[in-house]
């Protein structure tokens, strides 16, 4: 254990301790309200570049196990709470999440007043912050922290995305007998998004990032998704424009900063929240059957529904909390995304109806062309 | 959707006495709803049989009946107020079970009265346990291997077919009567009989046995839209085997992984769904195999229950209220959260802490109990603790159980103790078992044996490793350098370790720890309890503390007070913690009542209290609610804090009133009598010179501090004496001793209770009758709310005796008397506020028994029999307002109508114990019957209570010697109102000398056609049995005890048998009748002089 201390961009100071390695990290430091299901929090891709601060005290209580991953590795920046667990307890675990943090190379900070930074971020906002075990030289930091990136104008993506192209095929009774074929850009996929297709039939050929509109096309899909991410939206307008392309040609389906991707591709813009949505318990209302579903969220900018044009485009589903968009539909064409996460992991799996609505629209897609 | 408009007057069912099981939390929920739906418009008719609840205050309701929850009365009143529909999944088990024979015998459809929440087909499905099941395999779920039976024969079947060790549960009861678990054929034939006895329809569910188990709970609310949210969730440390309520349990789920949660979560989604609970909460248990991971479903109740209560009070999400707004036609993302007051009901709370409840056991009330746990429900109360950590919140909890622990603790040397003793106590689930898993780690057994014998979960093991992990910590820092580094003992108040327990370990006192530690800087924080995990802004000051950098309190205080000129003067009121014998919701009710009336008068009220069940506890009945343990300690923290302009101590019973001295010495302002007043009428002699110097007799007495002492202060004022331990409530270890054997015997059981104070021991006055008062004084004057003549003689406690007001047999001298008395005693003291008087009554002379100058237990029924808000007058007064100021025109004595309490006592679930009254409390609740007569108001007070009097039939007569001359009288009574009396040979010799026939019957070891056999039979209609001494007590035992089980109706004194009789005689002579509680208040007698005014 050693001293670790947090310091906020705005010169707001922590004192606390690691527990893993020893070094310094930066990222913008976000607040995260779900009481379980640290795993997938660390392992989803959306994460990096962020520092996450874990609302519930105490955290590590059930250790890591090898399936509850929504990737190959870690992407948090830093994970703080206010206690990590010492000694885990369940039938699945294989490791400590001490261990694996610090197998990860991951500092893991602990012993203060974790509501008081949570408070702190909900008032002033999401901000960066660094993390260090050896130095505690606040002008220092405040230099060191200045010179890192921010979450605007960096490409996140291209930190995450798969190099290379794969294939995740159809399991169940589809298994070598798929119903459809997906394009799946991958700004940072989770990987409950492709066991979730593929249960539904889909063969999934995910593709990075940057991949070309041809390259998709080839493998003949019945509809293209556009997979959740980091940071800002704006910053990856290579993936607006290839995604454009597929207007009126293809089902297209997005989620997170996919959906944020899609309404820039429509025209419209995006911002910033305040601190962001990050949590599993936000009521979302989905206003074609006035259904109420309680929604994991990760997001940190949001589509402005007033840049975009009426006509072609509407909201279909509102944060009850804040009245945000949390989700869109192309008035003609069989477009339409989702800012939550519909494919849970952590969370309430309540919205996971909402892939039928892309399996739908293939399916008629598909008899069309037929 | 928005509000129903079918719909304009509402029946709401209450739940009845506090009973193990059944407690305070049905008068949180069901005051929550009147509040809630009266909002909303709608007319409010509440029916409840206990006065001790808020729920029944009349200004809650349109119409409130304090009558019996049976079919009979209810229907009664749903023909006078003819109600559009009946709400009733918030008053319990007793509400749900009511609507259901309502409706199996056509009630509610003849008067065309709906049901609201769930209808009877939902709780039918959820309730049967059979069509329970089915549901829930039909939605593929898993439930344990389980028969059914109905007989012996059918049960033996299906224990051969599933294999030991399984569960006995009956169907339909009260919180898990008769159940059990049975290892061996022989427990188990034992079990079975007695489950299939206790059920309302003689079943029983025999299944697989899946102890050591883990155990959850969700709380699910479902709308009309069919939007549902799990509210929270709850992880029991003790395993399955133990119930839930008997188990200490934390929130949320610790140990389970997000997959394995949201299976849970969509478990309780589909099957709230399949069950078809159209609106409103529901609980719904789960067991986890540690090993598989194997999930099942336990069972699920359709109605709110104690764990929502809890539920509610862990998140800040109020489940009731919601759910009687959901019952009238909102849905959830149409409620708004009071909290945030932006954002809607429809989502799901999330904490940052951990909540721990640990219950509150009584055994120490019934020493022939066994205090192991099991499938039946034990605990009389509950406490809740919140902690930024487990290990700060379990020590909290423990701390604010007041069972003299000051947390984990070291009470018992774990070098004492026997290995096979810690694992016989680890492995039989037991009141004290949280203490035994530090004992056996403080001897060195490992976490995985711990595991194996008790089955609690590695995790909540190795958090009490790291507890004592500090705790040798300390003791070595403080042995080696004689004194404690910051940052370590910062880090030692954040595991919870409280001030005495610091102190145990450095050997400084209390009060050195704490001004040592508070230079340091190392104070209380207080952090809010708000739904999101600091999400959103907070508008409701509902806070716990903590040791954090933050005090959400100060910020609070501070931006409230910007730009005011003037800020409100704060008044803090102390609570009395967890609910048991002695100290229960009567004193919540004053709490809340003083939080009410201080309102009005513009003060900013706090409230103190750590009992989850509780209205004290609902954020929305004081300004400020802080949830934290009732000990010095927490208390001074919040006081550091808000530093009130006056505490009030005398309403939450004695817990707050052991704290009075110590605050004031602290330097804290007590409103209402003060600290030496409270002495002098606590501290014997001073009491008795008291008492003295103002010419009121009182028993011969005195105070002894030793043993010497006592067997010559005994000596000297002659046996029998009336022996207890000073400083304690509800008559804890008071007993009425007969000779110097029984007196040493008292002694060594007291040591314990006492706790250094002195033991009391007074003349017995034996054929007194008892009268309680209770009385208002301003220091000056004094006025007296109410007379209680109790039916039973003096010697059984007041607690556990009925009790009727006006006094029926008094004098009107008596009665100017008694208020006289009741006068000069309280203006004697000075008392400002709330004061409680024991007369004996022998002849013409007036004794005091005892002076209490507190909020009493008899308050409540005070008030609601005569329709004064006795509790929110004398609040008032203690904040500086007269007696003048009231309008105080009722006498008591001439009330047009007659009020009846009677208690409610919880033997039927302590096996072997005896059902004799004496001084010592025994009795959990109580409840009113009211009536134009005395007769009709007894009758409903005994169909309240549980002990219907019969109509016709046979009635067993055996008495004690003393009696017997009496007693013939009373029989000839009887069987002039047709009764046929029955009698062992000793007694039914003196009845015929006397006349009266009785027809001879042996006692249970005497023959063939013994009482026992007529009482399993049924042919027993009552049982009056006046035991004497401690042979005849032992004889009559396993009668009563049988009487009891078979819900005979068992009368231990004599003028309880005439009260009997009086009641009988107006059953037999007219129906009975309903009438509201301000209906009766329109006939409140008009003014006569007051004894007081004129003197």
């Amino acid at each position: 254990m050693k001293d670790a201390i947090l310091y906020l961009e705005d010169g707001t100071v922590f004192n606390g301790q690691s527990l893993t390695v020893s070094g310094e990290t930066t990222g913008e430091v976000v607040f995260n309200t779900a009481m379980s299901g640290y795993q997938e929090i660390l392992t989803d891709p959306s994460y990096a570049g962020q520092i996450v601060v874990m609302t519930y005290p105490l955290i590590g209580n059930y250790g890591v196990n090898d399936q509850d991953v929504e990737s190959s590795k870690v992407h948090v920046k830093g994970f703080i709470a206010k206690e990590f667990c010492r000694h885990h307890s369940n039938q699945r675990a294989t490791k400590s999440l001490i261990q694996y943090l610090e197998d990860n190379h991951i500092i893991a900070m602990e012993g203060f007043d974790t509501r008081a930074l949570t408070r702190h971020l909900r008032v002033s906002g999401a901000m960066k912050g660094m993390i260090s075990t050896v130095d505690f030289d606040i002008a220092s930091l405040a230099a060191k922290l200045k010179a890192s990136p921010s979450m605007e104008n960096t490409d996140w993506v291209k930190t995450v995305t798969s190099p290379k192209s794969y294939f995740w095929p159809a399991t169940g009774v589809y298994k070598g007998a798929p119903l459809y074929k997906v394009a799946a850009i991958d700004c940072g996929i989770k990987t409950n998004i492709l066991r979730i297709l593929a249960k539904l039939g889909c063969d999934v050929h995910v593709f990075p990032a940057d991949a070309a509109f041809e390259q998709m096309m080839s493998v003949k899909p019945d509809g293209l998704f556009i997979s959740n991410g980091p940071g800002d939206p704006v910053s990856v307008p290579y993936v607006m424009k290839t995604v454009q392309k597929f207007f009126g040609k293809l089902p297209v389906f997005g989620i997170c900063l996919g959906h944020q991707i899609l309404g820039l591709a429509l025209g419209g813009s995006t911002y910033k929240l305040k601190f962001g949505h990050h949590g599993a318990n936000h009521p979302v209302k989905d206003m074609v059957d006035n259904r109420v579903s309680i929604t994991s969220q990760n997001h940190n900018y949001c589509v402005d529904m007033d840049s975009l044009d009426s006509n072609e485009v509407e909201m279909i589903d509102v944060n009850l909390n804040d009245r945000t968009v949390e989700g869109l539909k192309h008035k003609k064409f069989p477009i339409y995304s989702i800012q939550y996460h519909p494919e849970s992991c952590p969370g309430p799996r309540d919205a996971e109806y909402l892939f039928n609505g892309f399996i739908a629209s293939m399916k008629e897609y598909k008899k069309a062309k037929v | 959707m928005p509000k129903r408009t079918d719909i304009k007057k509402i029946l709401l069912l209450g739940s009845g006495p506090i009973v193990i099981g059944q407690a305070c939390e049905f008068d949180y929920s069901g005051t929550q709803a009147c509040k809630a739906l009266r909002e909303e418009g709608f007319q409010i008719v509440l029916a409840n049989s206990n006065p001790a609840t808020i729920m029944t205050d009349p200004e809650l309701s349109h119409a409130t009946y304090i009558e019996p929850l049976t079919p009979e009365f209810i229907e009664y009143i749903i023909q006078v107020e003819r109600p559009d529909a009946i709400l009733p999944t918030l008053g319990g088990q007793t509400a749900l079970n009511l609507a259901m024979k309502l409706w199996e015998k056509g009630v509610l459809q003849k008067y065309n009265v709906k049901m609201l929440g769930a209808n009877y087909d939902v709780i039918k499905k959820a309730e049967d346990r059979q069509e329970f099941k089915k549901a829930v395999l039909k939605v593929g779920l898993d439930v344990p291997r389980s028969a059914f039976a109905h007989n012996m024969g059918e049960a033996l079947l299906a224990a051969q077919e599933i294999g030991y060790p399984l569960i006995v549960r009956p169907s339909y009861t009260l919180g898990g009567t008769g159940g059990g678990i049975a290892r061996t054929q022989e427990e188990f034939e034992k079990i079975a009989a007695l489950g299939i006895e206790s059920s309302m329809i003689n079943e029983v569910l025999i299944e697989e046995s899946i102890e050591g188990w883990k155990e959850y709970e969700l709380e699910v609310m479902r709308d009309n839209k069919d939007n549902v949210v799990i509210v929270c969730s709850i992880e029991n440390l003790d395993a399955m085997g133990v119930h839930t309520g008997d188990s200490i349990t934390v929130a949320p789920a610790q140990t389970l992984t997000d997959r394995e949660y949201q299976d849970m979560r969509d478990a309780a989604l589909v099957l709230i769904r399949e069950i078809g609970v159209e609106t409103g909460g529901s609980n719904i248990q789960f067991a986890i195999d540690p090993k598989s991971g194997r999930m099942i479903v336990i069972e699920m109740n359709p109605r709110v229950s104690r764990s929502s209560a809890l539920a509610s009070k862990a998140t800040g999400f109020p489940i009731a209220k919601f759910a009687a707004k959901l019952a009238v036609g909102y849905s959830l993302d149409e409620i708004q959260n009071d909290i945030t007051r932006e954002t809607p009901a429809s989502f799901e709370p999330v904490i940052d802490y951990c909540v721990v409840k640990a219950p509150r056991f009584t055994f120490e009330k019934f020493p022939e109990a066994k205090d192991i746990l099991g499938v039946q429900m034990k605990s009389v109360g509950e406490t809740m603790a919140i902690g930024r950590t487990f290990k700060e919140a379990l020590q909290k909890a423990l701390r604010g159980l007041e069972i003299k622990h000051i947390g984990l603790d070291n009470k018992q040397d774990f070098n004492d103790i026997s290995d096979e003793k810690i694992r016989l106590r680890l492995k039989e689930p037991n009141a004290s078992r949280i203490f035994y898993v530090k004992y056996a780690l403080q001897k060195g057994l490992t976490l995985n044996e711990i595991y194996k014998i008790s089955f609690i979960d590695p995790w909540f093991i190795a958090q009490i490793q790291q507890i004592i992990d500090m705790e040798n910590k300390l003791v070595a820092a403080f042995a080696k350098d004689k004194t404690l580094d910051v940052k370590l003992l910062r880090k030692a108040k954040e595991y919870g370790f409280s001030d005495p327990q610091l102190a145990a370990i450095t050997g400084k006192s209390e009060v050195e720890i704490r001004r040592w530690r508070k230079d340091l800087g190392i104070v209380a924080t207080f952090k809010q309890v708000d739904t999101c995990a600091a999400e959103f802004e907070a508008h409701t000051p509902y806070y716990y503390s903590t040791y954090e950098s933050e005090d959400e309190a100060i910020l609070f205080d501070a931006k409230m007070n910007v730009g005011k000129k003037e800020v409100r003067k704060k008044i803090m009121i102390l609570g009395g913690g967890p609910n048991r014998i002695g100290q229960g919701i009567e004193f919540d009710y004053c709490c809340c009542h003083a939080a009410f009336a201080l309102k009005d008068m513009g003060f900013e009220t706090i409230m103190v209290n750590s009992n989850p069940e509780t209205v004290s506890t609902d954020y929305d009945t004081s300004d400020r609610l802080y949830f934290e343990p009732l000990t010095f300690e927490d208390v001074m923290n919040i006081i550091d804090v808000e530093k009130p302009d006056g505490v009030i101590v005398q309403y939450g019973g004695q817990t707050p009133l052991n704290l009075a001295k110590r605050l004031h010495d602290a330097g804290v302002k007590i409103i209402g009598t003060t600290v030496d007043s409270i002495d002098l009428a606590e501290n014997r002699e001073r009491f008795s010179a008291f008492i003295t110097k103002l010419g009121i007799s009182q028993p011969a007495n005195g105070s002894a501090a030793s043993v010497e002492e006592a067997v010559s202060v005994a000596q000297q004022i002659g046996y029998p004496v009336l022996a207890r331990p000073s400083y304690v409530l509800g008559g804890r270890a008071m007993r009425i001793v007969y000779d110097r054997e029984s007196l040493l015997d008292f002694i060594e059981e007291a040591k314990e209770v006492s706790d250094g104070h002195p033991i009391l021991i007074d003349k017995f006055v034996e054929d007194a009758i008892e009268v309680d008062v209770d009385a208002i004084c301003d220091g000056e004057h004094t006025y007296v709310a109410g007379i209680m003549e109790h039916i039973e003689n003096a010697g059984i406690h007041s607690g556990d005796s009925a009790c009727v007001l006006p006094p029926h047999t008094l004098s009107e001298q008596i009665v100017r008397a008694i208020k006289t008395n009741t006068c000069k005693i309280a203006e004697g003291l000075k008392v400002v506020g709330l004061l409680n008087i024991q007369f004996a009554i022998k002849g013409s002379k007036i004794m005091v028994l005892e002076v209490n100058p507190r909020a009493s237990r008899t308050v409540p029924f005070v008030s609601k029999a005569s329709g004064l808000p006795v509790a929110k007058i004398a609040a008032q007064i203690m904040a500086g307002k007269k007696i003048k100021d009231f309008d105080l025109s009722v006498q008591c004595e001439d009330l047009a109508h007659v009020a009846v309490k009677e208690s409610v006592l919880p033997f039927s679930r302590f096996s072997g114990v005896d059902i004799v009254l004496g001084p010592e409390m025994k009795s959990t609740g109580e409840v009113m019957g009211i009536a134009a007569t005395f007769g009709e108001a007894f009758a409903k007070s005994q169909i309240s209570a549980n002990s219907a009097l019969p109509r016709s039939g046979k009635i067993f007569v055996s008495v004690k010697d003393d009696d017997k001359r009496n007693v013939a009288f009373l029989a000839k009574k009887l069987i002039d109102m047709k009764f046929t009396i029955i009698a062992t040979r000793g007694t039914a010799k003196v009845l015929k000398s006397s006349g009266v026939d009785a027809e001879i019957v042996d006692k249970h070891d005497e023959g063939k056609n013994n009482l026992l056999t007529l009482i399993r039979k049924n042919e027993i209609n009552l049982i009056i049995n006046t035991p004497s001494g401690k042979k005849s007590q032992s004889d009559m035992r396993s009668i009563r005890a049988d009487a009891i089980l078979h819900n005979v109706p068992c009368i231990t004194t004599l003028q309880g048998a005439w009260a009997a009789v009086n009641g009988m005689e107006a059953i037999i002579a007219k129906q009975m009748s309903v009438r509201s509680l301000q209906n009766y208040y329109k006939g409140n007698a008009v003014k006569k002089s007051n004894p007081c005014e004129v003197r």
